[in-house]
C-alpha cells in the first residue's frame, strides 16, 4: 500500500465524536470511586471515635497529606497521557506532600518521647493498612487505566505508575477515616509503602495496556 | 489546518497528512541512516506514524502548536520501527521544522507492512479500505457498490483503521 493511498483512507475516515480524555478520566474515577466506597462500607467504615479524632491535628494531617499527593499525581497522569507532555513544573508539586509529611515527622519526634517512637511507627494496623489501601485503589485504578487507553503516553509504564499512585492517594483519603493510627511516624512509613504497591501495579498495567 | 480537519474538512486534512508525511519521511530517513538500518522500512515507519496521528488526533490540545505534537508521535513510532529491526536506538534529534520543507518522494513500496495488515482484516473491512485507497472511490460510491448504507461504511472504515493500529502494535511485540 502506498502512503498516498493510506492518506486517502485516513482522510475519508469520518470525524468521530471528539474524545475528551479529561472527561473520560473524570467519569472513570467517579465510577471507580463508587466501587471503592462500596468496599470501604463493607470492610471498614469510619472509626468509632471519629468525632473526637477530627479535632486533632494528627488525624486531619492525614487527609491534607493524602490530598496534597493525590491531586498533583492525578493531574500529572492526565498530562502524561498526551504525547507532547511537558510535565516538569507539575512534577515539582509532588514534593509538597513529601515536605508536609517530613515536617509532621519532625514535629512528632520532638513532641513524643523517644521510647514511644517505635510503638507509634508500628501502630495497630500496619498490615491491614498495606492491604486495604491497594484494595480501595483497585477499582479506581482499573477504571483509570481503561480511560487512559484513549491517550497516547510517551512513557506508558510511568504513566501507569502515576495513575496507581494517584488512586492510592484517593484511597488513602478514604482509609484515613478508618485507620486508628494517626501518628505521622505511622503515616510516613506505611502509607507510602502502600502507595508504592499501587504504583508498581499501575506501572505493570500501563506497560501492558497503555502502549500504542 | 488541523482544526479544520477535526471539524471535518476532508481536503484540508488530506493536505495536512501529506505535509506531515513528507516531514516524517525525511525524519525517518535520517534516523534510519544514523542507525545504519537501510531505507527498506522507512515507508512503513511513515505509514505507521500517519495512522497513529490519525487514531490519536484527539490527544492534540488545540491550544498548543501542532508540530511538537506530531514530532513526538513520529519520534515514538520511528524509534519503535528501529527497535523492531533489532537495531540500536537512534535518536532523531533534528528539529521537526527542518523537515517541513523537504520535498521527498516516497519509495514505491509494494509489499509494505500496511498491505500485509490490511490483508489480515475481515473481508468487508478489507474491501472498503481497498475501495477507498486503491480505487480512490468516495464513501458514497463504496457504499453504493457494496449496497451498504454510508453510515455503515463509515463505521466499518473506522473500525478497520482501529484494528489496523492494534495489529501494527501486536507486530511490534
Amino acid at each position: 500500500m502506498r502512503t498516498s493511498e493510506l492518506i486517502a483512507v485516513l482522510a475519508a475516515d469520518p470525524v468521530p465524536e471528539p474524545i475528551r480524555i479529561g472527561r473520560r478520566v473524570a467519569a472513570a474515577l467517579a465510577i471507580g470511586f463508587i466501587g471503592s466506597l462500596a468496599i470501604y462500607a463493607l470492610l471498614m467504615g469510619p472509626r468509632p471515635d471519629i468525632a473526637e479524632a477530627a479535632r486533632t491535628v494528627r488525624f486531619n494531617l492525614k487527609f491534607v497529606d493524602a490530598f496534597a499527593f493525590a491531586l498533583p499525581s492525578l493531574l500529572l497522569t492526565l498530562r502524561l497521557a498526551r504525547p507532547d507532555a511537558k510535565p516538569q513544573a507539575l512534577a515539582l508539586w509532588l514534593i509538597a506532600p513529601l515536605i508536609l509529611l517530613a515536617a509532621g515527622v519532625v514535629v512528632e519526634l520532638l513532641v513524643v518521647p523517644s521510647d514511644q517512637w517505635l510503638a507509634r511507627l508500628v501502630g495497630h494496623h500496619s498490615m491491614f493498612c498495606m492491604r486495604m489501601i491497594p484494595l480501595l485503589a483497585a477499582p479506581m485504578l482499573a477504571a483509570l487505566i481503561v480511560a487512559l487507553r484513549a491517550g497516547a503516553p510517551m512513557h506508558p509504564a510511568l504513566t501507569g505508575a502515576l495513575a496507581g499512585a494517584a488512586t492510592a492517594g484517593i484511597a488513602a483519603l478514604l482509609y484515613a477515616s478508618h485507620c486508628p493510627d494517626d501518628s505521622p511516624l505511622f503515616v510516613a512509613t506505611w502509607y507510602p509503602l502502600a502507595t508504592l504497591i499501587c504504583a508498581a501495579v499501575g506501572a505493570l498495567a500501563g506497560w501492558r495496556f497503555l502502549a500504542w | 489546518m488541523m482544526r479544520a480537519s477535526i471539524a471535518g474538512d476532508e481536503g484540508a486534512y488530506r493536505r495536512l497528512l501529506e505535509d506531515i508525511s513528507r516531514s516524517v519521511r525525511a525524519m525517518a530517513r535520517a534516523a534510519f541512516a544514523r542507525a545504519r538500518a537501510g531505507d527498506a522500512d522507512v515507508e512503513d515507519a511513515v505509514q505507521e506514524t500517519l495512522l497513529a496521528i490519525h487514531l490519536k488526533r484527539h490527544t492534540w490540545d488545540a491550544a498548543q502548536p501542532l508540530a511538537p505534537w506530531a514530532y513526538a508521535i513520529a519520534r515514538h513510532k520511528i524509534v519503535d520501527a528501529l527497535r523492531r529491526r533489532g537495531r540500536q536506538r537512534a535518536e532523531p534529534l533534528e528539529d521537526f521544522q527542518e523537515f517541513l520543507a523537504a520535498p521527498e518522494a516516497e519509495d514505491p513500496h509494494a509489499l509494505s507492512d500496511a498491505q500485509r495488515l490490511v490483508d489480515g482484516l475481515g473481508p468487508r473491512q478489507r474491501e472498503i479500505v481497498r475501495s477507498i485507497s486503491l480505487e480512490g472511490q468516495s464513501i458514497a460510491a463504496t457504499a453504493a457498490r457494496l449496497s451498504m448504507s454510508e453510515v455503515a461504511v463509515r463505521v466499518a472504515l473506522h473500525r478497520a483503521l482501529k484494528s489496523l493500529g492494534a495489529a501494527w502494535r501486536r507486530s511490534i511485540a
